[in-house]
């Protein structure tokens, strides 16, 4: 008759034998229960004699129980970590995908080409103390032309043919026009506050004129007006420059040469180096070497008379220049068309 | 205006480059668009003259010509048939490089044998020399050409093309533009002779002219110059007219257009003996009097209109255009010559009346001159001038004196000019030296004062020619730009003090235009001028205000200024789902509706975000089936985004059923402000028939507008204050209510949002049928109940669904359904 000790070493091999063929979670289980399960699990079974055993081979018998069952237990946990671990690897390599399929996409949109040109105009000047306003586009004549020494029958109208309003005043003339430039709020703000001011004017305008590649009859333009004591053209020439590098590079080169607008004197047109040539001459640039970005100059004394600023003690200039000319030079755009069509094809490019 | 360099050099010396001298006028402002080269490559080219001509022995239709180059004659064979003995042509000798007048390919040209004879050269015409396109015959030279010049010296030119602002219409003329170019060299300029020997009868102003409408016209003069004999005109006016862009006519013609390119003066001659009455009167017009211009255009006329007339009726329209009747002819022999001031304004009026145009720009040569506001004082210069070579150039006599009707006296306007106004407007000053030169150099006569530490005053009397300086700011100005901008110090503007936030509203618009873009939606800009016909199919309520109409719209489709941004958007969804499309479509706008306020007023202009939506929720995919007919996007998809846009500019908004004429009963929604229970917007399905006004093919568009002022006047500008996160546990509850199938869910919805105690609530289910009474439908709702200050204990949680539930049932009649 063999020993209890002999059975314990007994059940201990057949375990770790029987262990050795387990292959999943549930077999696992099942082996657990036969040999450590409470109630009728083998090893319990052999440890109920225990108490029974005389003292002496009692202690050697209690020893081998106590490693036998600890080494089930860690062979169980070990195997049992084994199996998951197989587990996990064998869903995961069931669960590959082709990683070169195509994602799901959030729905992209964007905003129109003419805000974004706004905006980094906008932002440009903004450092240098700029604020925004906006004004209306259905205009008095007195605010588009007249403030601004453009008085009826001036040949200078002809650089802005008009969109009238079908209205009449008392003397059968029409007052009411579609601003043909953002200029009018030059005299707005001006009647509306005392020096100093330095505001920026981005908004719609409107021209009578036939429609090509190069003019719109509806577009945006940026005003820019700073009036105040000491503001002299050297200051303007210093904001402009300073606009110039932000918007357009830090090696930017701008000229500055005379022209003319009824509402500043002196006048001046703005260019910066084309982008293409780099000043050498291109089709982009009519080979001249140099693009024409805005129109500016000092603020015509007669206008601010007209809002009751006296030009003896202030003097300001003011500057104007078209986003989409900006965005077209920029992403060369060969037609300003394209801007208010609203053809998704060009807008979702920006 | 065309600027030709060999005609500019008899008023002003200058050894710049054409380039050099183009960029410094440009600089200066007057812009040169181009530079033009006539010849400069007419090495072995020179003017010969045909001294014989003979038969080609081998051929009919060719000649033999002996050309003399004044050094030596030359035989070539000749195939045009304008040759002629004693003409001056252009010869070119072997060596030559000449035009192909087939391939336009340059070319060497090489001594050749013509059907058995040599021909040593040839006889070239204009398009062999590159200066324009007639090959019907050889160039014929004028008479004055001198055998064996180098052709480049006798016609080689170069050509500015300058143009000139609305403010300098002295630089209309060819001594304009020297004045110009003697400030920028520091030459002067020598003023072309007006003297002339006038050895007729005296005449008096009633010999010539009766002027009745002095009004119109502040000054006329004219002159009587009598036994001319009409011809061409020299060959050096020819070829500076040609230059100029304008074409020979005759010698008379000519000198009054050499004159006006001169001077800037337009002037007309008139044949006193096709005048009935043998003198001019100027008057205006009766009404309905017909008058044709020279163009052949016939005018109807009114009395705002100014003629010249004789006794029988007009001969011309007043400073615009001539008329067919009285122009002279070869055998004019006694002229009457006009130069005058006529009334800018008035001119520019008849213009634009009559349509007047010319090679497609409008108005003529002299009207854009008298539109510009001529000075005063040149219509006797011009006069004189012209005069003088109808007598030296046509064998006329002159009258004695001229016609004068001017009872004005020309005070010659003076301006003053400190260096602390220079300082101030420039942020510099060149000093006396420099701006009493520069000023001097433009024709000013300059008296200066100094004052202590380098101040200083000039005065300055201004030429008569520059009508554009009135004020000090202007003098500042020519010295400018005549010193160069490049001059002026580069400085930056100290900072101001003031805020620098823009308005509300802008940014406003902003923040939507992020939100929106953001939320996936692409942001379009359109016309605001819109046709009637898309007014009408779009606006909300069923009677439009009348929009406001352009009185000179450009077309039918841009008469309007839109009332409503519905159109604009829904007209875009349609232009772009022509073609092949796309799956789905979601499109927003910022802009203005113009609302009329009533005839002479300004229109009130209301700032909306309008948008659509349509097609495809979740574009075709691999992902999800591969689905034929995807989900099209709904109410819900504006609404989730409406509410998504509003949530992030802090406009809390409620929504109610709601009717809109273009919009689906029963999908619509009136966007209300929560506090107020103002509206602020809308949102619906696009009714059918609107979609199909519009020829929209997507089966069902969703359409959001909302107006931002009043969204503005709701927008939470503070920040909100913090709330502090719970620490304490929430406990989730279901809450499943029965109400009345008519019963908006959103008031449920509201009150347990705003319950205390509810940290989140959301609507996980609306369901109706089986297991649901008849007329009523079940609201499920998922709740968290939480405390900040303890840890809720599921009684109070009983106790406070109890108080909920019984709110509920009084405000809505939902009851807990069982
Ligand atoms: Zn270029």
């Amino acid at each position: 008759m063999s020993t209890l000790t002999d059975e314990l070493i007994d059940v201990e091999t057949r375990a770790l034998e029987e262990l050795g063929r387990v292959a999943d979670v549930d077999a696992l289980e099942q082996w657990r229960v036969t040999y450590q399960g409470r109630r009728h699990g083998r090893l319990p079974n052999l440890l109920e004699r225990l108490p029974a055993l005389p003292v002496e081979e009692r202690r050697e018998a209690g020893r081998q129980a106590n490693r036998v069952r600890s080494a089930l237990e860690s062979a169980y946990t070990e195997r049992r970590a084994a199996l998951e671990r197989a587990h996990v690897t064998q869903r995961l390599s069931a669960e590959a995908i082709d990683v070169t399929l195509p994602g799901r996409r959030a729905h992209s949109g964007g905003l129109h080409p003419t805000t974004r040109t706004l905006r980094e105009i906008i932002e440009a000047f903004r450092p240098m103390g700029f604020r925004v306003v906006e004004g209306p586009e259905v205009e008095w004549d007195y605010y588009n032309f007249e403030a601004l020494n453009i008085p009826a029958d001036h040949p200078a109208r002809d650089q802005w043919d008009t969109l009238w309003l079908d209205s009449e005043d008392d003397e059968g003339k029409r007052p009411l026009l579609l601003r043909t430039h953002t200029s009018p709020m030059q005299v707005r703000v001006m009647e509306a506050q005392q020096p100093p001011v330095r505001v920026l004017v981005p908004g719609r305008v409107f021209r009578h004129e036939a429609t090509d590649a190069s003019h719109e009859s509806v577009f945006f333009q940026v005003e820019g007006l700073a009036v105040d004591r000491g503001v002299t053209f050297a200051d303007l020439k210093g904001t402009l420059y300073t606009f110039a590098r932000r918007m357009f590079g830090p090696d930017r080169r701008v000229r500055f040469r005379c022209d003319f607008f009824p509402f500043v004197e002196p006048g001046v047109d703005m260019a910066i180096d084309c982008f293409g040539c780099r000043g050498a001459g291109c089709r982009t640039c009519g080979q001249s070497g140099w693009l024409e970005i805005m129109g500016a100059g000092m603020v015509h004394p007669g206008v601010l008379k007209r809002v009751g600023y006296d030009p003896d003690i202030y003097t300001g200039f003011a500057f104007g220049m078209g986003p989409e000319r900006i965005a077209m030079l920029r992403h060369g755009i060969d037609d300003i068309r394209h801007f208010y069509a609203n053809d998704l094809g060009f807008l979702e490019q920006f | 205006m065309r600027v030709s360099l060999t005609w500019l050099r008899e008023y002003v010396d200058f050894d710049l480059a054409p380039e050099e001298l183009a960029h410094r006028l440009t600089m200066a402002g007057l812009e040169v668009s181009g530079i033009e080269r006539i010849g400069g490559e007419w090495d072995n080219i020179l003017v010969g003259s045909v001294a014989r001509l003979g038969p080609h022995p081998n051929a009919d239709r060719l000649r033999l010509a002996t050309v003399d180059t004044g050094a030596e004659q030359v035989e070539v064979v000749c195939g045009a048939p304008n040759v002629a003995p004693g003409q001056k042509i252009v010869f070119a000798r072997a060596g030559a490089r000449l035009t192909h007048p087939e391939t336009g390919e340059r070319e060497t040209l090489k001594a050749a044998r013509i059907r058995g004879v040599v021909s040593n050269g040839m006889i070239c015409s204009e398009r062999e020399l590159g200066l324009g396109d007639d090959h019907d015959g050889i160039l014929v030279l004028p008479d004055d050409a001198v055998p064996g010049a180098a052709l480049e010296d006798y016609l080689g030119d170069v050509i500015l093309d300058v143009e000139v602002t609305a403010n300098r219409p002295d630089c209309l003329s060819m001594l304009g533009v020297a004045w110009e170019v003697a400030a920028l060299t520091g030459n002067p300029v020598r003023m072309p002779s007006t003297e002339y020997a006038a050895e007729g009868d005296p005449i008096t102003t009633a010999d010539l002219v009766d002027l009745r409408a002095p009004e119109l016209v502040p000054r006329y003069t004219s002159a009587l110059v009598t036994g001319i004999t009409v011809g061409p005109a020299p060959g050096w006016m020819q070829l500076r007219l040609q230059a100029a862009g304008v074409r020979p006519i005759s010698n008379v013609v000519d000198i009054t257009n050499y004159v006006m390119l001169e001077t800037g003066q337009p002037l007309h001659a008139f044949d006193r003996a096709a005048l009935a009455g043998g003198r001019l009167i100027v008057r205006r017009a009766t009404t309905d009097e017909p008058l044709t211009t020279l163009d052949g255009r016939a005018h109807t006329l009114s009395t705002e209109d100014l003629v010249i007339a004789d006794e029988n009726g007009p001969v011309g329209l007043g400073g615009i255009m001539g008329g067919e009747n009285s122009e002279v002819s070869d055998s004019t022999r006694d002229i009457i010559l006009e130069s005058a001031s006529f009334d800018f304004a008035n001119t520019r009026r008849t213009v634009q009346r009559h349509r007047i145009e010319v090679g497609g720009k409008r108005g003529t040569e002299a009207s854009q001159r008298f539109e510009r506001n001529l000075p005063i004082t040149l219509p006797p210069v011009g006069l004189r001038r012209a005069a003088k070579m109808l007598v030296e150039l046509c064998g006329g006599v002159a009258a004695q004196g001229i016609a004068d009707d001017w009872p004005g006296r020309h005070e010659p306007a003076t301006v003053t000019m400190t260096s602390e106004r220079m300082r101030n407007v420039l942020g510099m000053d060149p000093g006396l030296e420099t701006s009493a030169r520069t000023l001097r150099s433009l024709g000013f006569d300059v008296s200066v004062a100094d004052g202590p530490d380098g101040a200083y005053t000039i005065t300055a009397t201004v030429p008569p020619w520059r009508t554009d300086i009135g004020i000090a700011d202007d003098l500042i100005e020519e010295v400018a730009r005549i010193i160069g901008y490049d001059a002026i110090p580069v400085t930056l503007l100290p900072p101001t003090g003031e805020p620098d936030v823009p308005d509300p509203l802008t940014r406003l618009k902003d923040d939507v235009r992020d939100a929106l873009a953001r939320l996936g939606n692409q942001e379009t800009i359109s016309y605001p001028l819109v046709p009637m016909e898309l007014l009408r199919t779009t606006i909300p309520g069923d009677a439009p205000q009348d929009p406001l109409r352009v009185w000179n719209r450009m077309s039918p489709d841009q008469e309007y200024l839109r009332t409503t941004l519905r159109g604009s958007l829904l007209r875009t969804l349609a232009t772009n789902e022509r073609g092949i499309g796309r799956e789905s479509y979601r499109l927003f706008e910022i802009g203005q509706a113009y609302l009329p306020r009533g005839p002479r007023h300004q229109p009130e202009e209301r700032t909306y975000v309008c948008g659509v939506l349509a097609g495809a929720r979740a574009a075709r995919s691999w992902i999800g089936g591969n689905a034929a007919a995807p989900d099209e996007m709904d109410f819900f998809d504006a609404k989730g985004l409406v509410e998504s846009l509003l949530e992030t500019i802090n406009v809390r908004a409620r929504y109610e059923a709601a009717d809109d004429r273009i919009l689906a009963h029963g999908r619509t929604a009136r966007i209300l402000a929560e506090d107020e229970n103002r509206p602020i917007g809308v949102l619906g399905e696009v009714h059918p028939d609107t979609l199909a006004a519009l020829d929209i093919r997507a089966s069902r568009v969703v359409l959001y507008e909302i107006d931002l002022q009043a969204a503005l006047s709701h927008r939470e500008e503070r920040d909100r204050a913090w709330q502090p996160v719970s620490r304490y546990p929430g406990l989730r509850r279901e809450l499943a209510l029965l109400v009345d199938e008519t019963s908006p869910a959103g008031a449920v919805a509201d009150i347990i949002r705003n319950f205390p105690s509810v940290m989140t609530s959301a609507l996980v289910d609306v369901y109706q049928g089986p297991q649901v009474p008849d007329g009523q439908k079940s609201l499920a709702f998922s709740l968290v109940w939480q405390s900040p200050m303890r840890t809720l204990t599921d009684h109070e949680v009983d106790v406070a669904q109890a108080q909920l539930l019984d709110k509920l049932r009084r405000e809505t009649g939902a009851v807990l359904r069982s």
